[in-house]
């Protein structure tokens, strides 16, 4: 009996995912296909120390051992790693040592992406990193954050300018080994950002980092390290956009975070790279390693995500609790429509004592699309006093969809206390019809409908980022119901 | 936009309407005229069709309408969309209001009233403007502001959720008022306020159908006219007077006439 | 990947010559032939499963070494007695083998068969593997080729049968530890109403891999209550698999307190259109036992129910896994599914690993699961304590009140009250008594 009201959801579906274009730049590229020479072009690009070329080499040995995961609940053609380019820059002369050496073809792209990189422009309180095809383009508020000691860079000047704490904290959350795409990550990995915040920090700006995929045929490999000192707060937020093209991209970052003592790093993501088309044609294969360490006592992590573009995502931003007195948290919505497949979640490592965690998730699958709520809670004999909460909610829209829950749940110690609930449910007509008996359209009404079953997660988004992940969650699912 | 009107017409005009709900027919031939300015009360036992009525008003999904017409100031109404009837000025008050988790009062009725003003011509509210709006007509019903911060009905009591009904109505400011069964699940206080708020309404443009079991809600909200439903037609009609003699009476004597 | 070890891949291996020579050497019919040739095929090639299946995540069959186990030969002398439960038909089956196959006159309606060579009813070559293929299964594929005997029930459509019909396995090697697989295949006919007691006991080291089958037809009714009483170094796989058609209710209770390493494994389908299936589990585990209960439900069909409940209890260096998987496919519309598995941790060396799966692909549709780990109630066992009730008493009274939402859906007084007494037998204390051999 989904009539009249669903059908004309439908009929709007033929809205084009909105950052599609694509900016003709010249660009300085690696010989296409994957090889211990194109890690040695990237390392001499980015004029690396020996020890970081090792250090790619001994992953990319590595990885060639190395088999795809299978486990996950998604399904695509094989990737052709050979058939992609490993590394894209923007052609510029000597990389821009202000904003206004930037290429205004670059700064334009970005205002048309909403995120403005002119100091004067930008939101009061966000720094933004922004990562075009494989390097960082511009990091603003530089000045700003100089003077409380604070390091927002990219992370191939990190390497030349703080080699220490890069030598110190790369890999020491994600070693190179962990898996398939992080060991890929590692040795192929061109740029992404560098934070550190020094002990008693609050840092008082977002920090954020926009990446952009453009050039065809290549794959984004960024790799993100935030280290948070003693006492230090910083908030991060990430948004991703690509254009529309035809075949499949590959993205696969690794983020490592640390918290020490008394520490809390927030990150957020709102993740829209292109999603395909309504037939699932094109669209990026998002394979994202997202690990936070809280290494210090009473230390905080906090995950928080929009997941809605992507053709495949299979991502699973985890908290090692290994402090006393830690907390990791995950918040997550993620939207798949048409032929989009999510496999998401988180894993909760507890270890130290009274370590906390909680997990909540919103499913939301629509159209051909699955939706796989993946998540391990393991609680270690060590772990007294250790409390999970997690909460896992789907909702299908349409009946070609699939929505499941796969948790793994595991306690060591009998003082822990886990508690795990999971509901799947549907718009009911009821409620639409009720928004609709009081004027509003049947898409105004399922996107408010939506963002109602995704409050509890879209309020941990800090401000600028909540806007702009609810009007997404409409557009998402525009021609969903039927 | 607002649709071509004929002002001569009457608000309401409904002629031999059938509709049947998963294949069985409830409406068997309806006729009712309601002029604007009017409240009109119908009555019937359980089972006659009062609800059913009120949704084919409405556009509810799965009614499906075998026969008749329905004119709405002169136009086809069942030709429209449910956000169309209401933004053209039709409210229903369900019996039954049902729970939008997470969706907060404050934000389900900014989206609604501005589809109305939009649709209406008139400029949508920023936030302050409507927050100024919806205090006033909020404390003129005792709809308290830690109830419009909650989700959609959730959790409400079944008085608030009718006052929550009432308070929808005075921000959408409709044309014809239709009241499913608001003083089921009412105490008499709460029935007051509610009456109260929709009385407040009442104008030479406003027309009202009032659906209920009971007499009880016309005590508050006077009725020009009473019909009375039964197996799908109105089996009589009269004035207010025809309310109390079914009190009195009751429905036991429309059991027989089965259309 | 890193290669496996020789010696953990003969652990894990079927013994498939040995399995061929013997099914050569049986004089059976040519259907149960077949079934059980193409049985030993679909695992040859992979053996048994390892952790990296993920089916058997949690549970590590290599340690098992099946093959060390010998061939069940067929007890002689008297069959032992056993106290039944309540006045039931009582089968029992001794090693794998039928010793007892119920009373001569059955109640109108009930007809019990010896499953063995000379069995060939129409009814069984229909439905013997038909609820439970082999394929995917290695233990329900090791146990079609290789089971000596079991037992057919059938419920002639319309009978309302009363009494209780009770399966009893008992594994009593003589010298050398055994493998035996009893199997067993119910068919409550269309309208038909039976309950099954499932009792699982013995003495010694065996290896008991029975499966079960049953095959509900529509508004058909089983009641089945199974208790996992193993001996203490008995290794316990049990396979059920239930079909159920249209409007027929399975309300099924498993209490497991026995074995070494026990591995319950459900595959319920809901086939026909408003089926109900319910299934209820507690389990007691303490010293080094291995207590497994993994489900599988699929609704297939619409308007479906299913509620599993499952409780554990665990102490000392135990270690408890609840597995279960709610699939509603795309037409099983109206489905109604939940699932909930709570765990009481008692000392710090016991484990509980759980995994609670749904995957839908109905939009109209109720499912949920909850899983909880835990220790006791803190404040509730203060609260008796603060009533002058001994901590011991207190804390074997909660965990009596943890189980009796599990207990309670036993709707059959004498088996309720029986299963309820092996259990407060191994809750004496705070702690669960080591169990002995001889209770039954």
């Amino acid at each position: 009996m989904m009539t009249d009201g669903m059908d004309q959801v439908r009929s709007l579906a033929e809205q084009k995912y909105k950052y599609g274009f694509i900016t003709d730049i010249e660009a300085d590229v690696a010989p296409k296909g994957l090889s211990e020479d194109t890690i040695r072009f990237i390392s001499a690009k980015k004029n690396e120390p020996e020890w970081l070329l090792e250090w790619r080499l001994r992953a990319y040995r590595l990885w060639l051992n190395q088999v795809e995961p299978r486990w996950a609940k998604i399904h695509h053609a094989p990737i052709d790693y050979q058939d992609s380019y490993y590394y894209s820059a923007p052609k510029t002369k000597d990389g821009p040592k202000s904003m206004d050496e930037v290429d205004p073809k670059l700064l334009e792209t970005y205002e048309k992406l909403g995120v403005p990189l002119h100091e004067r422009a930008i939101l009061a309180g966000v720094a933004v990193d922004a990562v075009f095809d494989s390097v960082s383009v511009a990091t603003t508020y530089k000045g700003k954050l100089e003077e409380l000691g604070i390091i927002f860079m990219s992370m191939s000047e990190a390497v030349t300018k703080h080699p220490d704490l890069v030598r110190r904290y790369l890999g020491s959350v994600v070693p190179y080994s962990d898996n398939y795409f992080a060991t890929l990550n590692s040795a192929v990995f061109t740029d992404g950002s560098f934070v550190y915040v020094p002990p008693g920090v609050h840092c008082p700006m977002e920090l954020s980092t926009y990446f952009r995929i453009n050039a065809a045929n290549t794959g984004q490999f960024e790799r993100t390290l935030i280290i948070a000192d003693k006492g230090a707060y910083v908030s991060y937020l990430e948004g991703c956009t690509a254009p529309m093209r035809d075949e499949n991209q590959l993205h696969a970052a690794v983020v490592e975070l640390v918290a020490l003592d008394e520490a809390q790093i927030k990150y957020s993501t709102v993740q829209n790279w292109y999603p395909g088309d309504e037939n699932g044609k094109g669209g990026i294969y998002n394979f994202v390693t997202k690990r936070g360490a809280c290494r210090g006592r009473a230390s905080r992590i906090s995950w928080t995500q929009v997941e809605t573009g992507s053709a495949i995502t299979w991502k699973y931003p985890s908290c090692i609790l290994q402090g006393d007195d830690s907390v990791g948290e995950f918040y997550s919505v993620a939207i798949t429509n048409n032929y989009q497949q999510a496999d998401t979640g988180t894993k909760m490592i507890h270890i130290g004592r009274n370590t906390r965690s909680q997990i909540i998730s919103k499913g939301i699958s629509a159209g051909h699309a699955d939706n796989t709520y993946r998540g391990l809670v393991r609680v270690l004999p060590k772990a007294e006093g250790a409390r999970n909460h997690t909460q896992c909610d789907s909702l299908l829209i349409g009946n070609h969809c699939g929505a499941h829950t796969a948790p793994y749940i595991e306690s060591r110690n009998p003082s822990a206390r886990i508690e795990h609930e999971a509901t799947t449910s549907k718009i009911s007509e009821d409620q639409l019809f009720y928004a609709r008996q009081r004027g509003m359209s049947s898409e105004e009404a399922v996107s408010l409908i939506v963002n109602g079953f995704c409050r509890d997660v879209l309020q941990h988004l800090p401000m600028e980022f909540a806007v702009e992940a609810q009007k997404l969650v409409g557009i998402s699912l525009e021609g969903s119901v039927g | 936009m607002p649709m071509a009107t004929n002002n001569e017409a009457p608000l309401l005009e409904i002629r031999n309407l059938r509709a049947k709900v998963e294949g069985r027919e409830i409406l068997k031939g309806i006729d009712l005229t309601i002029p604007a300015g009017e409240v009109h009360a119908v009555m019937g036992p359980n089972g006659s069709g009062k609800s059913t009525l009120s949704y084919v008003l409405a556009g509810r999904d799965g009614y499906e309408i075998t026969d008749g017409t329905v004119l709405y100031r002169g136009r086809d109404l069942l030709a429209l969309k449910p956000e169309e009837r209401a933004c053209d000025g039709i409210f229903l008050a369900f019996q039954y209001p049902v729970e939008i988790p997470g969706v907060t009062g404050f934000n389900f009725l900014k989206t609604a009233v501005n589809s109305v003003r939009r649709h209406r011509g008139e400029s949508e509210l920023d936030a302050m403007q409507f927050l100024k709006l919806v205090r006033k007509k909020a404390a003129d019903l005792g709809v308290g502001e830690e109830m419009l911060k909650r989700a959609v009905n959730s959790g409400f009591s079944g008085g608030e959720k009718k006052r929550y009904e009432a308070l929808q109505m005075a921000l959408l400011e409709p044309r014809l008022m239709i009241l499913d069964e608001t003083d089921s699940g009412l105490d008499i206080d709460a029935l007051k306020v509610v009456a109260e708020g929709v009385t407040r309404m009442r104008s030479p443009e406003r027309g009202m159908l009032v659906i209920t079991h009971y007499q009880r809600i016309l005590d508050y909200i006077l009725p020009d006219r009473v019909h009375v439903l039964a197996h799908g037609q109105i089996a009589q009609s009269g004035g207010p007077e025809l309310a109390h003699e079914l009190e009195r009476t009751g429905y036991a004597q429309y059991a027989g006439q089965a259309a | 990947m890193i290669p496996e070890p020789a010696e953990r891949v003969a652990a894990r291996t079927f013994p498939v010559a040995e399995l061929r020579r013997r099914l050569a050497a049986r004089p059976e019919a040519d259907w149960l032939r077949n079934l059980r040739g193409s049985a030993l095929a679909s695992v040859e090639a992979k053996g048994l499963p390892t952790r990296r299946d993920e089916a058997w995540k949690y549970t590590d069959v290599g340690a098992l070494g099946v093959a060390a186990y010998g061939a069940a030969e067929a007890p002689v002398g008297t069959p032992p007695a056993i106290k039944s439960l309540t006045e039931t038909l009582q089968l029992v089956l001794v090693n794998g083998f039928l010793v007892t196959p119920g009373p001569e006159v059955l109640p109108a309606g009930v007809s019990i068969s010896r499953l063995d060579a000379s069995i060939s009813a129409e009814l069984v070559q229909a439905r013997l593997g038909g609820v439970l293929s082999p394929e995917g299964k290695p233990f329900v594929a090791l146990n079609t080729a290789s089971f000596a005997e079991g037992v057919v029930v059938r419920i002639a459509a319309g009978t309302d049968v009363e009494t209780p019909i009770e399966l009893i396995s008992l594994g009593l090697p003589g010298g050398e530890p055994v493998a035996f697989h009893p199997r067993c295949l119910v068919v409550v006919e269309a309208g038909a109403t039976a309950t099954l007691i499932e009792r699982h006991c013995g003495k010694g080291r065996y290896f008991s891999n029975g499966v079960v089958e049953v095959a509900l037809a529509d508004h058909a009714t089983l009641r089945h209550y199974t208790l996992q009483d193993e001996a203490a170094d008995a290794v316990h796989v049990g396979t059920l698999g239930i079909a159920l058609g249209k409007e027929s209710r399975y309300e099924g209770v498993v209490v497991h307190v026995g074995a070494r390493l026990a591995r319950h494994e459900v595959h319920a389908g809901i086939d026909g259109d408003r089926a109900s299936f319910s299934l209820d589990g507690a389990y007691l585990g303490s010293a080094q036992q291995h207590i497994d209960n993994t489900t599988w439900v699929t609704h297939r069909a619409v308007g479906g129910n299913s509620r599993q409940v499952f409780k554990g209890v665990l102490d000392e260096q135990a270690k408890g896994i609840f597995q279960g998987k709610v699939l509603v496919e795309r037409d099983a519309q109206k489905t109604d599914a939940h699932q909930l598995s709570k765990a009481l941790l008692l000392s710090d060396r016991a484990e509980m690993d759980g995994k609670p799966e749904l995957e839908i692909y109905a939009d109209d549709v109720k499912c949920g699961h909850g899983c909880t780990v835990g220790d006791i109630d803190e404040k509730a066992l203060f609260y008796l304590r603060a009533r002058g009730i001994d901590e011991e008493t207190a804390r074997a009274l909660l965990i009596e009140a943890f189980l009796a939402e599990v207990m309670e859906q036993i709707a059959v007084g004498p088996v309720r009250e029986a299963f309820a007494a092996v259990v407060g037998q191994r809750l004496g204390g705070a702690h669960l008594i080591r169990r002995t051999d001889d209770h039954w």
